[in-house]
């Protein structure tokens, strides 16, 4: 069962107080429950949807424009592995194909343990730094398989 | 060399307010509030300012066009920096995130706006982070918030950050996606000066663009129209990348010598390899053969030499590079992120991408090719926004410089086929 815990709705009041209109809100409430759950669940679009004043239906088709919600849940870390064309030129097939193989995710997806989402993402503006990934909020650049393995290994 | 963005970019702590006022931070402001808002518009329109994102559009004159005393009127900053190539922004909001409040502050008083928001791209979690500790800091000094230094001027300044979509760096597209709908285009006009955010006048500038302002109001429009080229003025960010020995993010004054740039301050080509081609401008902007290295990076030269100054990404290919699987890889990146409201852009995308994919297989012909510019004919100025135009940049540019590289796919299937 979906619930906004009490933290959740202080800060749910703070973001709906930025914008004239509550549907701003719309993807501010939907990074909050995917940053919490991981992802957001049909009962999270209509507890969001309440909150806003949306249908259901309505808080769906938004998501699902956007690649970073997910209706699914994910692991604990969500690897973003950039393919765009600067990271290409430094490699990145063969580092992306490595992590796949370590973390037993050929080709991307989820780990059996919850720990890992591996996913091939386009450009995420560390262009200097390639080939790039970004774990959750933080950004790793100048990847080598040996520096990938440490990070990962390095994971709680 | 001038610097006006980054003179002080790797200094520890910039980013906290302290530290920033002690370089002569928000120092502008008191100037700017001695003029009256119009005043500071035509300062920005002399200085030659031209928008940082991608089209170049002179910035003071995008403030004039605001509709005429309709109010309440907003301010959007196009921190959605997105485009392939390019990673400047993120580098100005991590490292210098009250520059670009200063600048806000201005352009506002500027506009006439009271409200504003920073929309970032959803992976810039950690950089809206320390925006949003920077505006707190700004809020604290009584540079936002009501009746700014006792100039009566008031400004509220919220982060807002996307959800991954490419798409929502095109102004229309991004102001959609601030209301909470999918990130889909506008039609224009009405332009957003006139209908923008919530239906009111609204003004949006990329970041870069925003960061030139107090510079302009310190130093003086003149000093800025001193620099660089007749028609383009200051400097730019060029984000260096691909196969260069010292990639990254260099400012260089508007007319600098593009080999300058990739072989002086880039370090040259890896390995000291030849360089084969590069994009000029970020993945929307016909790429260019190694021939065309000692053009001015400039919009002017630029663009006579057949590409685009775009968001100043300048990506760098080497002799190993094969064009067509560079551009197979940008191809794939458009029909991902077109947002599939047109017909051209959303089945156009998808087609060049499997065509692309054919050649690159080893299994695409003489025809291939012939109907990759046809479908790219039927998408340029076609499509309902931009993105169409950007999808058909590397392909048409990559064909009409690397003919080769297509026929050297195509040929390994016709002696095969001898073969087998």
């Amino acid at each position: 069962m979906f619930m906004f815990t009490q933290e959740d709705e202080k800060k749910i009041d703070k973001i709906v107080k930025k914008y004239p209109f509550k549907q701003s809100a719309l993807l501010p409430l939907l990074t909050l429950v995917q940053r919490r759950d991981g992802y957001v669940s049909p009962e999270a679009m209509r507890a969001i949807g309440g909150k806003l004043e949306l249908s259901p239906g309505y808080v769906q088709s938004v998501m699902s424009f956007y690649t970073m919600y997910h209706s699914e849940p994910t692991g604990k870390y969500i690897i973003l592995f950039c393919h765009n064309i600067s990271c290409q030129l430094n490699g990145a097939d063969d580092l992306f194909a490595h992590t796949g193989e370590k973390l037993g995710v050929k080709g991307g997806g989820t780990t059996e343990d919850k720990k890992f989402t591996l996913h091939k993402e386009e450009c995420l503006a560390a262009c200097c730094g390639a080939p790039m990934m970004r774990i959750n909020d933080t950004f790793y650049e100048n990847l080598t398989k040996e520096k990938i393995d440490k990070i990962l290994d390095s994971l709680p | 060399m001038t610097q006006i963005l980054f003179k002080n970019i790797d200094m520890e702590g910039l980013n906290s307010i302290d530290v920033y006022e002690s370089q002569g931070g928000y120092k502008s402001l008191e100037k700017a509030f001695a003029k009256k808002p119009d005043e500071i518009i035509e300062m920005v329109k002399a200085s030659g300012l031209r928008g940082r994102g991608g089209a170049g559009f002179p910035a003071g004159l995008k403030w004039s066009f605001l509709a005429k005393d309709v109010f309440p009127r907003y301010l959007a900053c196009n921190a959605d920096e997105s485009e392939p190539g390019t990673c400047k922004d993120r580098e100005l909001l991590e490292k210098n995130p009250h520059l670009l409040i200063e600048g806000i502050i201005i352009t506002c008083y500027a506009c006439r706006i009271e409200t504003g928001y920073i929309y970032l791209r959803g992976e810039f979690q950690h950089a809206s982070d320390l925006m949003d500790r920077a505006i707190e800091e700004a809020y604290a000094k009584g540079y936002l918030g009501k009746n700014i230094m006792g100039s009566g001027s008031n400004l509220d300044l919220y982060t807002h950050l996307g959800a991954g979509a490419y798409i929502c760096g095109e102004e229309s597209a991004l102001l959609n996606s601030l209301e909470g709908m999918r990130g889909e285009p506008r039609l224009k006009p009405p332009f957003p000066a006139v209908e923008g955010l919530y239906g009111k006048p609204t003004v949006i500038n990329n970041v870069e663009t925003l960061c030139v302002v107090p510079w302009i109001i310190n130093e003086g429009p003149e000093k800025h129209a001193a620099l660089g080229t007749e028609k383009s003025k200051g400097t730019k960010l060029v984000s260096v990348s691909g196969h260069v020995k010292k990639p990254g993010n260099y400012e260089v004054v508007m007319g600098t010598p593009i080999r300058e740039i990739i072989y002086d301050m880039a370090g040259g080509i890896r390995n000291d390899n030849e360089l084969k081609a590069y994009i000029p401008g970020g993945s929307s902007t016909p790429m260019l053969p190694a021939s065309k290295v000692d053009v001015l990076y400039d919009y002017e030269s630029i663009q006579a030499a057949g590409s685009m100054l775009g968001s100043g990404a300048l990506i760098v290919m080497d002799h190993t590079v094969n064009v067509v699987e560079a551009t197979l890889r940008l191809t794939y990146f458009y029909m991902h992120e077109s947002c599939g409201k047109c017909t051209p852009c959303r089945e156009g995308t998808r087609w060049m991408w499997q065509l692309l994919n054919q050649l690159q297989n080893g299994t695409g012909t003489n025809e291939h090719v012939d109907k990759l510019l046809d479908i790219s004919d039927n998408m340029s100025f076609k499509c309902f926004c931009p993105l169409g135009d950007a999808a058909v940049a590397p392909i048409v540019s990559g064909i009409q410089h690397f003919r080769s590289d297509y026929d050297e796919l195509i040929k390994k299937l016709t002696t095969d086929t001898v073969a087998g």
